[in-house]
């Protein structure tokens, strides 16, 4: 696949993992956190881990958005979508995430909710022109990334006046959430979870630009490296990072040039700013409540908000008490640190966010990575 | 007083729709039957009417039993159809035992609204199916459930077939140092059907790769000395990494597969790569897996190769020693990872 290809080549790759090896000071381990979800996934499937120097750990970030969703916020669909009777239309790998009373939205689906899967927030749109006698809902999640398309569905809206369309805003962040974990008194103490520096998220970049990182970078002296998806992005990033570490710089560099600049989409950004503003609070799963970290929509578009048409209150739901998934999503545990990993929760029965989606941590390392755990006896091929 | 030659009128398949009187046991139903099944499938066997039907086996062998329910949505996609892939998929269940098919029977349960010009063109393909693959539909039944209670059609198949006495070719079989076949690119037939689905929509030449493989294995077969093919598997619904890993399981061993040497058309890579899914997951209906003793398997790949259906055959792995029965993989980027069972349906990630 061209464009694709030229990013997974395993000898450039050796190549690579040779000069990050070469960098390294000897008496010094590197931690580095990759923000993103997408990054996790691409390091578990193309066994980065694995070409990477064993002094060098990468931390799993909140960046999933489908695992960072609370639990009460799937409550609210479900509710919308079973008491009330609306078509309730979500991505797809929102369905499975647990919710209250065993529920998740596939379950809900089974008991008789009307739950569409759709590929955009347009979609969304065209089904409740298809379907103007029910009232229908966007459940809209995800970071900056999916937010435009959600900005641009409630303007189109709002142009067609469309009486039975609604949004349950449920966007995050990035920016909060890496405050947030540099914040966390597990990082501000130093050596508790050492983070090094991050590996910035590729598509949430594109939309806003490199340069909201710059004030981690100058304020708590961490380097940051935008990297794109693909495997040898983000061992290009990894060299990058050390070579900071090394030099006693703490920048924000940009390795995913070909799509990312230093203003980002301004486009994208003033639709979003036209039709959303900041919450004030906002839970997210594993790291609570997170000030300032999600969007709201504005009151020039009220009707559209979901949580007002339906009278939604919230009520947060903690988690099953021994998921560890707050301090996995935080980098103070690792998957396997936690008692339910791979035995009461796997992908098929997940308990926690972090075996969600295939972009959760312990999802990604249950799916790809769990061999390492166990010595196996290997005939060469 | 002249006599009309036919007081029944013919069914009207350019406008009708299945109705409850389909299903009723009556008039109509029979006439359906007559019109279209009877007149499709015609063989002897079907031809006597009877409630089942009476068949040879060939001395010295053991029968093959498979049977395959088919629900998909859109009912018609490139390169195939509900019909087709009814006789298809079960026809390769029973070639996957090392057997030879040698009949079918067909289930329908019909939506009442469904239009009968739909359901001729399904009946027909259904009937070209079996035709070209020489095994007929000897027995059947017809349904009509109340509109909204189907999906328009449903297909249940159950085909059988005769397996030399002595033949043992299943999952369990296979063993540490065997060798993993694969007769060919992976994934069509799912993406195929992705873009026909009415949320999705979009523009690919790919069309499923749905087929009659019976004729591949005997090849197969023919081409090394009994007992060297352990394991025989369509990697149909969950994809090939299901399916290995279903093998796996059996056979209480692990596998040890190379990414460099699983095919995949570029035009499946890429769809997947938009949909964020991953062609190990996705469904095919045309390829085989074989498992294979390590000292014929030369001679095995190149039976498969030497086939219209396995041109594109290739050594994907071996089997090899594991308690926990991991398959693993050596990416081609130079890592290694498990391929996992799938969990539940493949959706597309978000971002």
């Amino acid at each position: 696949m061209k464009y694709v290809d030229e990013f997974r080549d395993g000898a450039v790759a050796r190549g690579l993992a040779a000069a990050i090896a070469a960098e390294l000071q000897p008496d010094r381990r590197y931690s580095f956190m990759e923000f993103c979800g997408g990054h996790t996934h691409a390091i578990a499937r193309y066994g980065v881990a694995e070409l990477l120097p064993p002094q060098v750990r990468m931390i799993h970030g909140p960046g999933c958005p489908v695992c960072v969703l609370p639990i009460g916020r799937i409550d609210q669909a479900i509710q919308m979508a079973l008491d009330q009777g609306a078509i309730v239309a979500t991505y797809g790998d929102t369905m499975r995430v647990p919710a209250s009373q065993s529920l998740s939205l596939m379950k809900a689906k089974a008991r008789g909710a009307d739950i569409r899967m759709v590929y955009s927030a347009a979609d969304a749109l065209k089904l409740a022109r298809q379907n103007p006698q029910r009232e229908v809902v966007f459940f809209a999640i995800g970071f900056e990334t999916t937010t435009p398309p959600t900005a641009l569905a409630l303007r189109q809206a709002a142009r067609e006046d469309l009486p039975n369309f609604s949004v349950l805003c449920c966007h995050v962040l990035t920016p909060s959430a890496i405050t947030h974990i540099l914040e966390s008194a597990e990082v501000r103490q130093y050596g508790t979870v050492p983070i090094d520096g991050f590996v910035g998220p590729a598509h949430v970049s594109i939309i806003i630009g490199s340069g909201p990182y710059e004030h981690f970078a100058e304020e708590y002296r961490k380097p940051v490296v935008i990297a794109g998806f693909e495997p040898l992005d983000v061992m290009q990033a990894v060299l990058m990072l050390v070579r900071q570490v090394n030099q006693g710089r703490a920048v924000v560099e940009n390795e995913f040039t070909r799509a990312v600049t230093r203003e980002g989409n301004l486009a994208a950004q003033a639709a979003v700013a036209e039709v959303f503003e900041l919450r004030e609070r906002f839970e997210w799963r594993g790291l609570g409540e997170v000030p300032y970290s999600a969007l709201k929509i504005r009151p020039a578009y009220a009707r559209f908000d979901a949580e007002l048409r339906f009278g939604l209150g919230y009520t947060p739901v903690p988690d099953h008490k021994k998921c560890e998934c707050g301090a996995i999503l935080r980098g103070v545990k690792r998957p396997t640190d936690c008692t339910l990993f791979g035995t009461v929760c796997t992908p098929e029965n997940p308990m926690g966010s972090c075996m969600v989606s295939s972009e959760g941590a312990c999802a990604a390392h249950y799916s790809y990575g769990r061999f390492r755990d166990i010595p196996v006896v290997s005939v060469p091929a | 007083m002249s006599v009309k030659p036919n007081y029944i009128r013919p069914i009207d398949f350019k406008h009708g729709r299945v109705d409850m009187n389909h299903g009723a046991g009556g008039r109509a139903g029979a006439q359906l039957i007559e019109e279209l099944f009877a007149r499709a499938f015609d063989n002897p066997a079907l031809r006597q009417g009877d409630d089942g039907a009476a068949l040879d086996m060939p001395a010295g062998h053991r029968l093959v039993m498979a049977t395959d329910g088919h629900v998909i949505s859109p009912l018609e996609f490139p390169g195939g159809d509900i019909g087709c892939l009814s006789v298809h998929g079960t026809l390769n269940d029973v070639a996957m035992m090392g057997a030879q098919p040698l009949y079918l029977a067909a289930s329908f349960i019909l939506e009442e609204g469904f239009a009968l010009a739909e359901l001729k063109r399904i009946v027909e393909s259904m009937a070209a199916a079996a035709r070209d693959a020489g095994v007929p539909i000897v027995t059947g039944d017809t349904k009509v459930v109340e509109r909204g209670k189907g999906d328009g059609v449903f297909i249940a198949t159950t085909g059988v077939g005769a397996l030399p006495a002595g033949r043992r070719i299943g999952g369990a079989q296979a063993r540490a140092g065997d060798v993993v076949l694969l007769s060919g690119s992976i994934g069509e037939h799912g993406v195929a059907v992705l873009s026909q689905r009415e949320s999705l929509e979009f523009e690919t030449a790919i069309v499923s790769d749905t087929a009659a493989l019976h004729g591949l294995v005997a090849q197969l077969l023919a081409a090394v000395p009994e007992g060297a093919v352990h394991t025989l598997r369509d990697p149909t619904r969950g994809g090939l990494a299901t399916t290995l890993n279903e093998i796996a399981r059996q056979c209480g061993a692990g596998m040890l597969l190379h990414e460099a040497d699983i095919p995949v058309q570029p035009q499946v890579e890429a769809a997947c790569e938009l949909l964020g899914l991953d062609p190990l997951y996705i469904a095919n209906e045309g390829k085989l897996v074989a498992i294979v003793a390590p000292e014929h398997a030369a001679a095995a790949l190149a039976a498969l190769q030497a086939h219209p259906l396995g041109r594109a055959a290739t050594r994907i792995g071996v089997v090899q020693e594991d308690p926990h029965g991991f398959v693993q993989m050596c990416t081609r980027f130079g890592g290694r990872r498990v391929v996992d069972w799938l969990s539940g349906e493949p959706l597309p990630r978000i971002c």
